[in-house]
């Protein structure tokens, strides 16, 4: 008796438990699926232009006036100012996140780097309207008062504010990689009588070199869909730009701008969109080779 | 062989000075931005200032309702991503078998993960606004912010769960608690503190965004304070963006600009302190 109802509880028991984790599966594929929900909008919402511009008009086209008559949908402008604001960013940001990166995993004493780690990773987490304001009040003024520019608002002052905002994922990510590089291989270095530089140069570097690349790629990720920064800092012209100093828009920038004047469904609306799918489709190129370096490394020493 | 020897020890020394020095360029940068903007703004904060409405075109008066609206904001966020992004780490770490499936689904989230806030913005204004017809509002504005932050939510809490030993585990089932029971009772408790850093750091970022919310819900100025989650709402970040950039007084607002970017400031950065002292505190208690 006492055995019988054990077993219909215990079988009680399994049954639940078998619904709880349908019920979690269930959740963890919802929580996927946003990413599909996203990218069947963009395209529902963004593909129509492509009845008005084709695509190698859309992409190479030189000009963007969408409220001109007739209007231009021509976005290399923009993708330019993307790239170039993107590329600029990097080098500045790579060569201080390395640095700090190196500090933090071999010359920092434990306690300091308890301190200095938090406080670049607290960088992350400032909004970037507070990082676009102070380009615009502080940066700006500056860069006019110091160079013969017409607008402190231009590709220069963006980069540096996003170097700033990229400092902190690209050296978190590669103090992870160095720091996971055997003992091993830096003892055998040392023993042949190398330095603490040179090991760092010719042995933890290399063997950390896909996690850089991937720490690399990811804040190169993170700069192209910043936006209001560029926003508010890239000083917003639809042209190419020739100097440093250029005003230009990047695609994030534009979207933001023009999306509340485009009417709902007008092909202003339409391309605002497909830009979001340019952007959509290039951010996931960067993250699925950054993911594809990791795994790679992962296989490597763990 | 001295020589050669002398030089090295010269390039190692130099090496190390400059990139100690580039650590502290960039600290000293993240101190003078912070420090710049509490010197210029300090002086409009008061007591007015957050509790007031705005007043005379926005010249004068407070930020009450953009601090509210943000409120609400992390408060509706929240709702979505907390639920969800626990249950699906829960899922990934205590019952996912098939390591396709896990690779499938961090994937995704990786990739979600990577998604430009302004493409969240524009997903948000096509499925919440227009499609299901919300309009510019509360909801709509959570939704986008909570999908937002589900990776961050996951992360977090798939971290924690890992953390939680093994041997917690064997022992609730070796006492006849069943995998539910073990979780509920035996894991999740133990792993609260880590969570919670994920929920910190969420609330953090729903409160600084910017792009997912102007299209969604975010506006420029509400008479009053929202009566439902169908209405719009005023935003800190926003109303930095628009005070900055749009209104017809930019030079006049400085001093409001300033005193918003305080409040912000001082919203974010509390809540990802708080997290990160949980986060610090909850890895030493099972570092070995």
């Amino acid at each position: 008796m006492v055995k019988e109802s054990l077993k219909s509880a215990l079988n009680i028991h399994n049954i639940s438990d078998r619904m709880v984790k349908y019920i979690f599966a269930v959740v963890g594929f919802v929580s996927v699926s946003f990413l599909f929900l996203i990218m069947i909008f963009l395209f529902k919402e963004g593909f129509p232009i492509f009845k008005t511009v084709s695509l190698k008009n859309f992409l190479f086209g030189t000009s963007w006036y969408p409220t001109s008559d007739p209007p231009k949908f021509g976005t290399l402008p923009l993708i330019v100012a993307s790239l170039s604001v993107t590329s600029i960013a990097a080098i500045f940001a790579v060569p201080f996140s390395l640095g700090i990166a190196i500090y933090l995993s071999e010359l920092a004493p434990a306690f300091v780097r308890e301190i200095v780690k938090p406080t670049i990773e607290l960088i992350a987490s400032i909004p970037s309207v507070i990082i676009g304001f102070f380009g615009m009040v502080v940066v700006a003024p500056f860069l006019q008062d110091h160079f013969d520019i017409d607008t402190g608002l231009n590709l220069f002052n963006a980069s540096i504010m996003l170097a700033f905002m990229a400092i902190p994922t690209i050296a978190s990510i590669s103090e992870d990689a160095l720091s996971s590089v055997p003992v091993s291989l830096k003892e055998a270095s040392y023993a042949l009588g190398a330095n603490r530089w040179q090991t760092i140069i010719y042995i933890t570097m290399p063997a950390a070199l896909s996690g850089i690349w991937t720490a690399i790629i990811l804040g190169i990720a993170r700069v192209l869909g910043e936006t209001m920064v560029v926003l508010m800092v890239a000083g917003g012209a639809t042209t190419f730009p020739t100097s440093l100093f250029d005003p230009v828009r990047p695609l994030t920038a534009n979207i933001a701008a023009e999306m509340a004047e485009a009417s709902y469904r007008s092909d202003h609306y339409f391309a605002l969109f497909a830009i979001g799918i340019i952007l959509f489709l290039l951010t996931m190129f960067f993250n699925i080779i950054a993911n594809y370096l990791s795994m790679k490394y992962k296989f490597k020493y763990h | 062989m001295a020589s050669l020897q002398a030089k090295a020890k010269a390039i190692e020394t130099t090496s190390f000075v400059i990139i100690t020095s580039l650590s502290y360029i960039i600290i000293a940068f993240l101190l003078f931005v912070l420090g710049y903007i509490f010197l210029e703004g300090y002086r409009a904060l008061n007591f007015e200032f957050l509790t007031a409405f705005p007043k005379s075109e926005m010249r004068e008066g407070g930020i009450f309702p953009a601090i509210l609206g943000t409120l609400y904001l992390m408060i509706g966020s929240s709702v979505i991503s907390v639920p969800i992004g626990v249950m699906t780490a829960i899922y990934l770490t205590e019952y996912v078998e098939n390591i396709k499936v896990l690779q499938f689904i961090r994937l995704g989230i990786n990739n979600l993960a990577g998604v430009p806030s302004v493409v969240f913005g524009l997903f948000g204004l096509s499925v919440f606004v227009i499609f299901l017809d919300f309009g510019s509002s509360i909801i709509a504005g959570s939704l986008t912010l909570g999908i937002l932050n589900l990776p961050l939510v996951i992360r977090s809490t798939e971290e924690a769960l890992l953390t939680v030993p093994t041997s917690y585990r064997e022992a609730s089932l070796s006492l006849g608690a069943t995998k539910w029971q073990t979780i509920y009772k035996i894991v999740l408790p133990t792993a609260l503190p880590g969570i919670l850093t994920g929920i910190m750091l969420s609330l953090g970022r729903a409160a600084g965004e910017t792009a997912p919310i102007m299209f969604t819900c975010a506006t420029f100025y509400t008479p009053n304070i929202p009566d439902s989650i169908f209405s719009e709402v005023m935003a800190l970040p926003y109303h930095i963006y628009v005070l900055a950039t749009a209104g017809t007084h930019i030079e006049a607002t400085r001093h409001i600009q300033y005193g918003t970017a305080i409040v912000l400031i001082v919203l974010v950065l509390s809540l990802n302190f708080t997290g990160m002292v949980l986060r610090y505190k909850y890895r030493k208690k099972f570092k070995q």
